[in-house]
């Protein structure tokens, strides 16, 4: 988890991507660079955006900071306070739900000793209940940086934290023997790839 | 049942290798330069023809939705917009074409964009998809790699450009005019219409947006013909429609399937039906959190299309199936829905903004057991009164479900409220 920073700059590599980004919009219309360059400049911090970072945005579009200011509040992936490390999501919508996210959620408040909105001491991980994360063929399921971890459980869900405490690199997608969105223990469509699907499903399991 | 040879996403589950070369061996970009030879006015109209209604929940038809952009380009550029900001609880659809498919839907944003005049398409995509992101800007680079976008698409002269453009978590962005005010980088709250973006839409620019699955079905729409496509399903309801299959059943999964296919045939034969039998079934949400939900007895004869399910005052909506066996506090899961979208209210329109928040305090009551039935009745009366009052959808999508809930199951409400033990929750 980082400190709040006196100034924020782009490092070179991210001001590149900047201008990559600002270039998809036609001339005049940079404002629409925004977003994404909020994003990189929250990756850059460690997960969340300072005021500085906001205002270097602003400027660097040459923007009101109360306009950037807006949209960095409005949108719920920005973050305006620092984050753990592991910045832990769980769904909890409907199909979540019905399928046992309370439990998905108690395993983690139980692992990691902390409630929705919080961040453990030591920084490693931040606990947020969210909304409907579009997974819902592999509910429950939860986010956890850039990806999601499908079809959990609360066992599974607590390996997932220990792996990723101990600075291991858990397996991704569905935890079940499932490729990605197909019907479990056999294709209903596309029989033609059965196999494939048998032969892909046990490569995912030995990785 | 729809035939493996009439599947479009023929690699949904990500099986084959997702990259140009197998696209190409799956048919994609197949001489894609003679469909674009078709010309403008013959490709929209061959769209109408197909009968294809837009997959993001709304219907319209989409070749009708191209015909209302401008004829003739003046000073303002035209633009495709495409709207991957999937967010609809219950449904996942868009995210394994991009993740699985993407080649159909560039492909299908060229033919599009050329239709409309467009020589740009923006596709906005939910943050939260990262990893699909990538794998869709992967297959962009791939495209203009080989000459597929870019300057010269397919050898047509025409310009193309592809660009992705990320959400950041909110759900209202995939309301249209919400998603272009958010991609010219402000908050994302919905506009008055008209003008309608066609007139006035991105930058001021005339604008159409359309869902991913119908840009993705649209290059196969042209090279089967679009009688093929109208010969699936049923009149006014053509085509094959990706389902998303979540909740109570054996085998949750996604699958394409003809339109029109009984709820019933769906979940039996493609999720491996109910848990615990079709008898053990209590309610299903059809088509996304902002559809009615239908209870066991409606879901055992619908048909899973536009009209079938309106007339039963539901709806297709996105075809994101949402079942619940009878372990299931129906009323509990209707209030998660209210939860919902009083988070995503945008805030613009009062009865959306304020209604939102009461009508979810008022179903917590009744899930609790503390309203009486005259509360159910005013509980209605706020709904009707949110419903049709707001700028955009967001305030009738948070009034249906409610409304659906009160007329199929109003005497567990109000047993609920007279002491009755809610059901075993999960």
């Amino acid at each position: 988890m980082s400190d709040a920073p006196e100034a924020f700059i782009f490092t070179a590599e991210n001001k590149a991507k900047a201008d990559a980004v600002i270039a998809k919009y036609p001339e005049g219309r940079q404002r629409s660079a925004v977003m994404p360059l909020l994003d990189i400049a929250q990756r850059q911090c460690g997960g969340w955006l300072p005021m500085p970072a906001i205002e270097y945005v602003a400027d660097y579009l040459t923007m009101p900071a109360i306009r950037v200011l807006e949209v960095a509040s409005f949108y719920t992936m920005y973050n305006l306070k620092p984050v753990g490390k592991h910045f832990v999501q769980v769904c909890t919508n409907l199909p979540c739900w019905l399928n046992g996210s309370d439990n998905i959620m108690r395993a983690c408040q139980s692992k990691l000793g902390i409630n929705s909105g919080e961040t453990t001491e030591d920084g490693e991980f931040t606990l947020l209940e969210v909304e409907c994360l579009g997974a819902c063929v592999n509910a429950p399921m939860m986010q956890i940086n850039d990806d999601y971890y499908e079809d959990l459980d609360s066992e599974v869900t607590a390996q997932i934290l220990d792996d990723l405490r101990a600075g291991k690199q858990p397996k991704t997608g569905s935890q079940l023997e499932r490729y990605t969105c197909e019907p479990l223990g056999g294709l209903t469509s596309l029989s033609h790839q059965e196999d494939l699907r048998v032969q892909k499903v046990s490569e995912k399991g030995d990785n | 049942m729809l035939k493996d040879a009439d599947r479009i996403f023929t690699n949904i589950y990500g099986l084959e290798d997702v990259g140009l070369g197998g696209a190409r061996k799956r048919g994609d970009w197949d001489n894609t330069k003679k469909l674009i030879e078709i010309g403008r006015e013959d490709i929209i109209e061959q769209v109408k023809a197909s009968g294809l209604r837009g997959r993001g929940g709304a219907g319209f038809s989409t070749g009708m939705k191209w015909s209302f952009m401008p004829k003739e380009v003046g000073e303002r550029p035209h633009y495709l917009v495409i709207n991957a900001d999937e967010g609809e609880p219950g449904t996942c659809k868009d995210r394994e074409i991009m993740r699985n498919d993407p080649h159909k839907l560039i492909e299908g944003a060229l033919i599009a964009s050329f239709a409309m005049q467009a020589h740009a398409a923006y596709c906005y995509v939910r943050g939260e998809f990262y990893r699909e992101t990538e794998a869709l800007q992967r297959a962009v680079d791939e495209a203009y790699e080989n000459g597929l976008i870019g300057d010269n698409a397919c050898g047509t002269g025409w310009k193309f450009d592809f660009y992705i453009h990320r959400g950041m978590g909110a759900y209202i962005c995939g309301e249209e005019s919400a998603l272009i005010e958010s991609l010219e980088g402000k908050k994302g709250q919905p506009r008055l219409k008209p003008p309608f973006p066609a007139n006035v839409g991105v930058w001021g620019c005339p604008t159409t947006v359309n869902n991913v699955e119908s840009i993705a079905v649209v290059p196969t729409i042209l090279r089967r013909g679009a009688e093929w496509f109208a010969g699936i399903g049923r009149p006014n309801n053509t085509g094959t429609k990706l389902f998303n299959i979540s909740g109570h059943v054996n085998k949750p999964c996604t699958v394409e399937e003809e339109m029109g296919i009984p709820l019933k045939e769906l979940i039996e034969r493609h999720a491996g039906g109910v848990r615990g039998g079709w008898d053990n079934l209590l309610a299903i949400i059809p088509g996304g959190a902002s559809v009615p939900l239908l209870t066991q007895e409606m879901s055992s004869t619908v048909l899973m299309d536009f009209d079938s399910l309106k007339e039963v005052r539901s709806g297709l909506g996105t075809a994101a199936v949402m079942v619940m066996d009878k372990s299931t506090d129906v009323i509990r899961a209707i209030t998660r829905l209210s939860r919902f979208y009083m988070h995503e209210s945008c805030g613009q329109c009062t009865p959306c903004r304020e209604g939102s928040g009461w009508m979810w305090r008022m179903m917590e009551r009744i899930c609790a057991g503390d309203a009486t039935p005259a509360e159910i009745d005013l509980l209605e009366e706020v709904t009707k009164q949110v419903e049709g009052h707001t700028i955009c959808a967001l305030g009738d999508a948070a009034a249906w479900p409610i409304q659906g809930l009160i007329r199929q199951f109003r005497p567990l409400m109000e047993q609920r409220g007279a002491g009755g033990q809610p059901a075993a929750a999960e």
